[in-house]
């Protein structure tokens, strides 16, 4: 049984850890005596947990399958750039700081308010069919960005859909997507970023708000009876990820030298879907440690050279009849003392 | 004219959607899994029509029945290995499992051949076939496309509603325990849900690469997403659904693309199936469920 | 809690409309009033014309054989279904226009037959999403901690934890409710209910699964909660001894209708009822010879068919 003390006890472990880790791998960035391509893979990392722990916020403690989270990510990325871009060619901003704090901002806000409008329709659905609908919503975000033009002149911004007769610098390119981009994400902002989406989602889960979240998920007949009002607290919690996931788009965004909209595909939204599952669903300490694990494993399997995503499918095929097995599961039970287990969604899909 | 041969053409491309999504659609109903899978043995369906037809110099009949053969024992196999040991575990942990047999099947296709899309050869040359004083030519394949997907649709009914097997389906999709009581062997009917789809899927891969003939690991991928949309969007569970929703979807996307844009053609498609399921939450065709309070 | 002293049934009297509820709230609104009350699942009458009026701190019992309706007209109290005729009206409020959300807020709260507790959530955590409405804290002070967050959270857990202690439950607050033993599971509900602070509080099978011994402290605690709280207790229960022994006023539902109201001395002496529960077999003077082993006979009866089931 995990009490609150014993959750607070994992939340400050889990703080510790990172910031252990953060302040090792900073040394060794200074010493040099990182890998050349673990330091290249620093910022998507950090990118990637908290695109999987705010898709955990979702997915373990709303319990609604959302297979659309890139969206979010692409929104933020691009606005992110624009409004560096902007910033930097419009008002002559140096200070990449300021530039890609206020940019992580924007593309939080521009994510936050679309989950905002997706969320209205998507909430009202249930199960499966909510997750197609965010499936396609991920899409539509994939598709249109596509299509989206937009150029800085002088300090005016200038939009075009669909066809490019746009004056002064161009931002976005439609489908060539952002082109020479100034990276200015630093491993530090990732880590803060990091740290500042766990502190969101781990103190939102403890909180008044975060129970009502899972009361909805866990029973909503019984939410409902005791004057819970489950579309507005699984609203919070989607708009909260996509905000997150909107950060974590910036920060990747103004991490690249160029970006193509096609990025954020839908593997990319299931990719982020298998961080969590991994990790654990609801189980936020979980979700980081898969993300990075998950971020970097690929790279290592580099080695295996074409077979190299056979392998990954095979060890992910694997890792989820292992930890399924009803056989396996009764040892790990023996192993580890029982934790809150979070069930997504009772209703759906039961085999 | 120009109106009717997109509509044409657009239920041509909805009759694969329909086809694929039965496959969906059919697993769906009776092991409730979302089958990931199902777009890439399309594939690999087609990946065998293509061998057997240019390499081993077999006829289009017999190469076509190759690849249903192999489809057939790939989805019976991937449903054994993969899925079958999760039967008691979370939907989430079986779609992981399903996306990640997405992911081996395209991979391995990658290994076995290449990354370089392959042309795929038209097999039936059937010609054009010119209606209204040649106004309006239908090529032979999307002919072929609407009628095979008119043969299945009618068969499947025929099968789920006469047979003892589709009847065995059918109880296992309603409920699953009390199928088992009356002594449904569960297993041999999802086994067979499998088989089936798949054999489709291989038909599914010849008319798709008959239709848009390149060929690579990813050509399963788009049009099953598409597909499975197609399933929700007549209702997921319900085979007239996945029929009505495929064409329905194909019909869309087809005049979104010439009447529209075709940079948003499935930004068309996505939208208007959020619509529909906002208006019905359940799909075209789908039932809604009350909890039992 | 011991010289608490449990208020006794008074009797009841008619309210100015004809129906009758207790001597001690014919000076305030009836908390609950139900007219030609009813529901059609596709042309099937689950509930029909149903009437009630209870007072303000009434305790009434909903019986009658299984499939009778008992459970649908909570679904309707509660706006879990909407009603296809008639009205309620809470307090004098009409309640037409409510969601299950409002109905919660306006007052009512309830238990449900098959325990829908928040199992994987502790003891206390279920208590506190009862009182969600009740002590309240931003989602923005939650995640930046703000003093109100603390403020709130001391006074939920304070609160939880007096409310727990009604039903002797304190010291299972740090458990896992889905762990609780079936009668604990049951008690948990309607703390949970009133936590929400209600004026109406629906018990659907609140014995159901207890021992004698549980059965017992459990009616002591609904009498003691009524007093209280001063609210009204509206229950479904098999156990005619729970019903008989605090039910004012009992209300009889046969094929969603109602069959027979009255107090239980009179629903006891009432041929349709008996007939209701034991079949038409047996005369009236029969059973009425022997009207109170008859009601254990139906209380046997209907634990068998409940096994059977």
């Amino acid at each position: 049984m995990k009490t609150k003390k014993a959750r607070l006890i994992t939340n400050l472990v889990t703080y510790g850890v990172l910031t252990a880790l953060f302040i090792l791998l900073t040394v060794m960035i200074d010493n040099k005596t990182i890998s050349r391509s673990l330091k290249g893979q620093l910022i998507p990392i950090c990118c990637w947990i908290v695109m999987a722990v705010s898709l955990n916020l979702v997915v373990g403690i709303s319990g609604e399958l959302s297979l659309g989270h890139a969206g979010f990510m692409s929104l933020g990325a691009f606005s992110g750039i624009v409004s560096s871009g902007w910033l930097l060619n419009g008002f002559g901003m140096e200070d990449p700081t300021l530039r890609l704090v206020l940019a992580i901002v924007v593309g939080g806000v521009v994510a936050g308010v679309m989950g905002a409008l997706i969320g209205i329709p998507v909430l009202r659905l249930r199960g499966d069919y909510l997750a197609i609908v965010t499936l396609a919503f991920g899409e539509i975000i994939k598709n249109v960005m596509n299509c989206v033009y937009v150029a800085v002149d002088g300090s005016a911004l200038r939009f075009g859909f669909l066809k490019n007769d746009l004056p002064g610098t161009l931002l976005l390119n439609g489908p060539m997507g952002a082109v020479k981009v100034k990276a200015i994400s630093t491993f530090a902002a990732g880590f803060v970023l990091v740290i500042f989406t766990l502190a969101v989602v781990l103190n939102l889960t403890n909180s008044r708000s975060g129970r009502a979240i899972m009361a909805a998920r866990d029973n909503r007949i019984a939410a409902e009876a005791m004057g819970i009002n489950i579309t507005k607290y699984k609203m919070m919690a989607f708009v909260t990820a996509a905000v997150l996931a909107g950060m974590a788009g910036a920060l990747y965004g103004l991490s690249m030298a160029t970006l193509v909209p096609t990025k954020f595909s839908f593997n990319e939204s299931i990719n982020v879907l298998v961080f969590v599952v991994l990790g654990g669903i609801g189980n936020i300490p979980g979700s980081v440690i898969s993300a990075a694990a998950l971020t970097i494993l690929p790279e290592r399997l580099r080695f295996l050279q074409n077979s190299r995503m056979l392998a990954y499918a095979v060890l992910l095929i694997l890792a989820m009849l292992l930890s399924n097995n009803p056989l396996m599961k009764s040892l790990w039970k023996k192993l580890i003392p029982r934790r809150r287990e979070a069930r997504s969604g009772e209703g759906e899909m039961r085999s | 004219m120009e109106f009717l041969s997109y509509l044409v053409n657009g239920i041509s491309l909805g009759s694969i959607y329909a086809i694929i999504a039965l496959g969906y659609t059919m697993v769906y109903g009776i092991a409730k899994m979302l089958n990931f899978a199902h777009g890439d043995v399309i594939m690999v369906g087609a990946y065998i029509i293509f061998c057997a037809a240019q390499y081993w110099n077999l006829p289009p009949l017999l190469s076509l029945l190759l690849a249903m053969l192999v489809c057939t024992l790939l989805g019976i196999t991937i449903e054994k290995l993969a899925y079958k040991p999760l039967r008691q575990a979370t939907s989430l942990a079986v779609l992981i499992t399903a996306i990640g047999m997405s992911y081996l099947l395209q991979n391995t296709a990658l290994l076995i051949w290449g990354a370089n899309p392959k042309v795929f050869p038209s097999l039936f040359d059937l010609g054009t076939i010119s209606l209204f004083g040649g106004r309006l030519s239908v090529k032979g394949e999307t002919l072929v496309t609407i009628a095979a997907n008119i043969v299945i649709m009618v068969g499947l009914t025929l099968f789920t509603s006469r047979s003892r097997m589709g009847k065995a389906m059918r109880c296992v999709s309603e409920d699953r325990g009390a199928a088992e009581l009356m002594g449904i062997n569960v297993n041999t009917t999802i086994s067979m849900t499998f088989a089936i789809g798949s054999a489709l899927a291989a038909i599914a891969g010849l008319l798709l690469c008959s239709t848009y003939p390149v060929l690579q690991p990813t050509t399963g991928a788009m049009p099953g997403i598409k597909a499975f949309t197609a399933a929700v969007f007549g209702g997921i569970g319900s085979i007239p659904g996945a029929m009505l929703g495929g064409v329905l979807l194909g019909i869309i996307e087809i005049l979104g693309k010439a009447y529209i844009s075709t940079e948003l053609g499935d930004a068309i498609v996505f939208a208007v199936l959020i619509i529909v399921l906002l208006v019905r939450p359940t799909g075209l065709l789908g039932k809604a469920v009350r909890e039992k309070v | 809690m011991s010289e608490e002293k449990i208020r006794s049934k008074t009797p009841m009297v008619p309210y100015p409309s004809g129906a009758i509820v207790p001597e001690r709230d014919l000076g305030s609104i009836p908390v609950l009033e139900c007219s030609h009350l009813g529901i059609e699942f596709g042309g099937l009458k689950a509930v029909d014309d149903f009437n009630v009026i209870m007072g303000k701190t009434e305790i009434a019992g909903l019986i009658g054989p299984n499939g009778a309706g008992k459970t649908t007209i909570f679904n309707l109290l509660t706006k879990v279904y909407q009603p296809t005729h008639g009205t309620m009206a809470l307090e004098g409020r009409d309640m037409g226009s409510m969601t299950t959300v409002d109905v919660n807020k306006a007052g009512i709260a309830r238990t449900f037959q098959n325990i829908r507790l928040f199992g994987n959530m502790s003891v206390e955590e279920n208590v506190r999403i009862g009182l969600h409405n009740q002590i309240r804290c931003g989602m923005f002070s939650g995640i930046l901690r703000l003093p109100k967050y603390w403020k709130t959270e001391k006074a939920q857990h304070e609160k939880a934890m007096e409310l727990l202690n009604i039903f002797d439950m304190a010291d299972l607050a740090d458990h896992r409710a889905g762990s609780l033993p079936y009668g604990a599971q049951r008690r948990l509900e309607i703390v949970r209910a009133l936590a929400t602070h209600p004026k109406l509080l629906l018990l659907d099978e609140p014995a159901a699964g207890m021992n004698p011994k549980e059965t017992e402290e459990l009616m002591e605690n609904i009498l003691r909660i009524r007093d209280r709280f001063q609210i009204a207790v509206l229950l479904i229960e098999h156990d005619m001894n729970l019903v008989m022994g605090i039910c004012e006023d009992i209300c009889v539902l046969n094929f969603g209708r109602i069959i027979a109201k009255g107090t239980p001395e009179e629903i006891q002496r009432n041929p349709a009822v008996i007939e209701a529960y034991l079949g038409k077999q047996k005369t009236t003077e029969e059973t009425e010879s022997k009207s109170s082993s008859g009601w254990k006979d139906m209380h046997e009866r209907k634990t068998t068919e409940e096994a059977k089931a």
